[in-house]
């Protein structure tokens, strides 16, 4: 498909879930939080080279949006992570994960080499803990508290990366 | 459809296999087989384990925040949910019909769904199977053993579905949780940009959705006796046509053909869908079974989706798909097709269709501009059907003076197939269990022919941690004989343990 004529922000944070379920909500909590404390916050930096994105779930057009990146954090609800919130580097991965029809991020990054034959950029799971995910919920407060701990280290984490391009805008795609 | 192996005669003393939940289908679903001591089958469910309470969740909502709100019911088609509350709530604003710009943009939003909701269900969630076989590694069968084995289709399922993920972003504002469509019309143009980026990739994309049918229609030439009889069971079938009879999927009357293509309900309102659908309540699942009133329960069940509107239609109204759906219904031989691995050939047409319509709605003036907005008098109540990626959904509002939803009714196209699904089951493990040893491969054979019917069990939810597969041999005193778990990165473990696994949806087997 033709790409669109944008720049790449270099960074991507990608929240996933369903804003209607519960704690399922701390993927697109998380992307809104990060940037309303980028814009409101005092002394706080704006998020200069990174490109923010949500969805209900990965899939794999998602892979598309890795390309051109240095660097990219997936953030999701997790029901098996430690609280508050767990941090992995992920390697591409033929997992069998696909219990929906969504899939894993080391699934994705393992489309992305079969598309591109080339490694994807380095890949990085925050996973927040979460505790109920009925629909029409509304997040626990003890996911909450994670989320706000989450956007903090996030903050921290996208400090010390030295490529940002701050050239570049911060975009949101959802 | 008869209702052989829904019950057993004598469930005392029966062995019990559970395959909780399905893998790679929407949200939680569990399949009971109950054994004799021979390893016969005597009774086989599809069960629907999670309440959802999706009509709850609607009501009480101001109306215009509903075409919003129903996207949360469904990671997978959105759209559908999108423009069926929007066409429900039309009548209660009084819009109908909507304007012309507003009917094609939403056509467009509507056909780029189902091109891409089908291509990613052929694509990445089917052809492990179909590519691979059912009894196939484990870890294979999934869209990476398909990029690792056959990079071009991967790749071309990948810019298939992405294509239709930017012609939602163009006319719904974004590619998920889009507010392009409201009651009464839309509140967006296509810009000249987005038609112009779309418009560059349309020629590329057909030949793609060609291909597409072409690898459906090979997979039943080399395995015919396979995908001929595979679940295969007679069914009435359902979907909405146009009022010419030409297949259309945003929008029509309701046809019905019963199971030798005879017509048996045509040109009825779907405003009247009340009087001509029933559901029918089973103590053992929470998904209702839907049927024909006209027919009763044990006759009037039916079958939704691509493979019914292939059938039902008289036509397809664009000469690529409608070429190949001659094709299709020649491999029948005059005979209606019921097999349900032929989903997959008629939704690949369906994809062809889609990039058809949408190259030609590209093409039209009015969805750059125009009036986009109708009104009229109010009314109090107001349906919409359409035909989502798999089959009819029905949106049924009732709205107060107050703008508050007071009733929602909704029935989708999962719904719609729930008995059609139960009685594949049944065939293929007659077929497949009857009297053999349980291994993970015949279980595919039974998950094989669920995801044919592209169900959507559920919801959304995907948190990290979750088990996907639960296998259970229960003994005739419920103990557990056997059981095998399959970890979300797809290992197996065997456990040996004893105790009694029960009913986690609290329903019985």
């Amino acid at each position: 498909m033709t790409p669109r004529s944008e720049t790449i922000a270099p960074i991507l944070v990608f929240g996933w879930g369903n804003p209607s379920r519960g704690d399922d909500a701390l993927g697109p909590m998380f992307v809104e939080q990060l940037l309303a404390q980028s814009q409101a916050l005092p002394g706080a930096a704006p998020l200069s080279g990174v490109e923010v994105q949500t969805d209900f779930q990965l899939q794999v057009e998602h892979a598309l949006d890795l390309a051109g990146r240095k660097r990219v954090l997936f953030v999701d609800a997790s029901l098996g992570c430690e609280a508050p919130f767990e941090v992995t580097v992920l390697q591409p991965s033929r997992d069998a994960r696909f219990t929906t029809h969504a899939m894993s991020p080391e699934a994705v990054m393992q489309v992305f080499r079969q598309l591109h034959g080339t490694l994807p950029p380095p890949c990085t799971l925050l996973a927040i803990r979460g505790e109920r995910f009925e629909l029409g919920e509304p997040p626990s407060d003890a996911a909450l508290a994670h989320l706000a701990l989450a956007v903090a280290w996030c903050r921290r984490w996208l400090a010390s990366q030295a490529c940002f391009d701050t050239s570049v805008t911060t975009s949101c795609m959802s | 459809m008869s209702n052989d192996l829904e019950t057993a005669a004598q469930p005392q003393g029966l062995r019990r296999v559970a395959i909780d939940p399905l893998s790679r289908v929407e949200g939680h679903g569990k399949v009971t087989i109950l054994l004799d001591e021979q390893q016969r089958v005597q009774q086989v469910r599809l069960h629907i384990v999670e309440f959802r309470g999706f009509e709850k969740f609607i009501e009480g909502r101001p109306y215009w925040e509903v075409p919003v709100m129903v996207q949360r019911l469904c990671g997978i088609c959105p759209v559908s949910h999108h423009l069926a509350a929007c066409k429900a709530l039309d009548l209660v604003v009084g819009a109908t019909p909507v304007t012309p710009s507003a009917d094609k943009i939403r056509r467009l939003m509507h056909y780029g769904q189902v091109m891409q909701s089908n291509a990613l269900h052929f694509f990445h969630l089917s052809s492990p199977d179909l590519l691979f076989g059912f009894d196939s590694e484990v870890n294979r069968r999934n869209i990476v053993g398909v990029a690792e084995k056959h990079p071009d289709i991967a790749k071309k399922g990948v810019l298939l579905r992405k294509f239709g993920q930017e012609v939602i972003r163009a006319t719904a504002g974004k590619r998920v949780h889009g507010t392009g469509s409201v009651p009464g019309g839309m509140n967006k143009h296509v810009s000249l940009e987005d038609r112009a980026l779309l418009q560059r990739d349309v020629a590329q994309m057909i030949a793609w959705a060609q291909d597409a049918v072409n690898i459906a229609k090979q997979l039943h030439a080399q395995n015919p006796a396979l995908y001929d009889s595979f679940g295969s069971v007679p069914s009435n079938m359902l979907s909405l046509v146009r009022a010419d009879g030409a297949m259309d999927l945003y929008d029509g009357v309701l046809r019905a053909r019963d199971a030798a293509g005879n017509i048996i309900l045509d040109g009825a309102s779907d405003q009247s869908y009340l009087d001509l659908i029933e559901e029918e309540v089973k103590p053992w699942t929470y998904m209702k079974f839907p049927y024909l009133r006209s027919l009763g329960p044990e006759l009037g069940s039916y079958r939704v989706g691509p493979l019914a509107r292939m059938q039902n239609c008289d036509f397809i109204p664009s000469p690529l798909a409608e070429a190949q759906r001659r094709e299709f219904l020649d491999w029948g031989r005059g005979q209606t097709i019921h097999a349900p691995l032929a989903y997959h050939w008629a939704r690949m047409i369906e994809v062809l269709h889609s990039m058809e319509v949408i190259a030609e709605l590209l093409d039209d003036p009015d969805i750059l501009a125009g009036e986009l907005m109708a009104s009229g008098a109010r009314r109090r109540e107001g349906i919409g059907v359409i035909e989502a990626p798999r089959g009819t959904l029905i949106h049924h509002y009732a709205v107060g003076d107050d703008d508050l939803v007071t009733m929602c009714n909704l029935i989708v196209a999962t719904t719609h197939n729930n008995q059609a699904m139960n009685e594949a089951v049944r065939s293929v493990a007659r077929q497949y269990l009857d009297g053999r040893e349980i291994t993970e491969g015949l279980l595919n054979h039974i998950e094989v022919a669920i995801r044919a019917y592209d169900p959507c069990l559920s919801c959304a939810t995907h948190a990290l941690g979750q088990m996907p597969l639960d296998v259970a041999l229960v003994g005739p005193r419920g103990e557990v004989i056997d059981r095998v778990l399959r970890s979300q990165r797809g290992n197996i473990q065997r456990e040996d343990r004893q105790h009694d696994l029960g009913s986690s949806s609290g329903l019985p087997a």
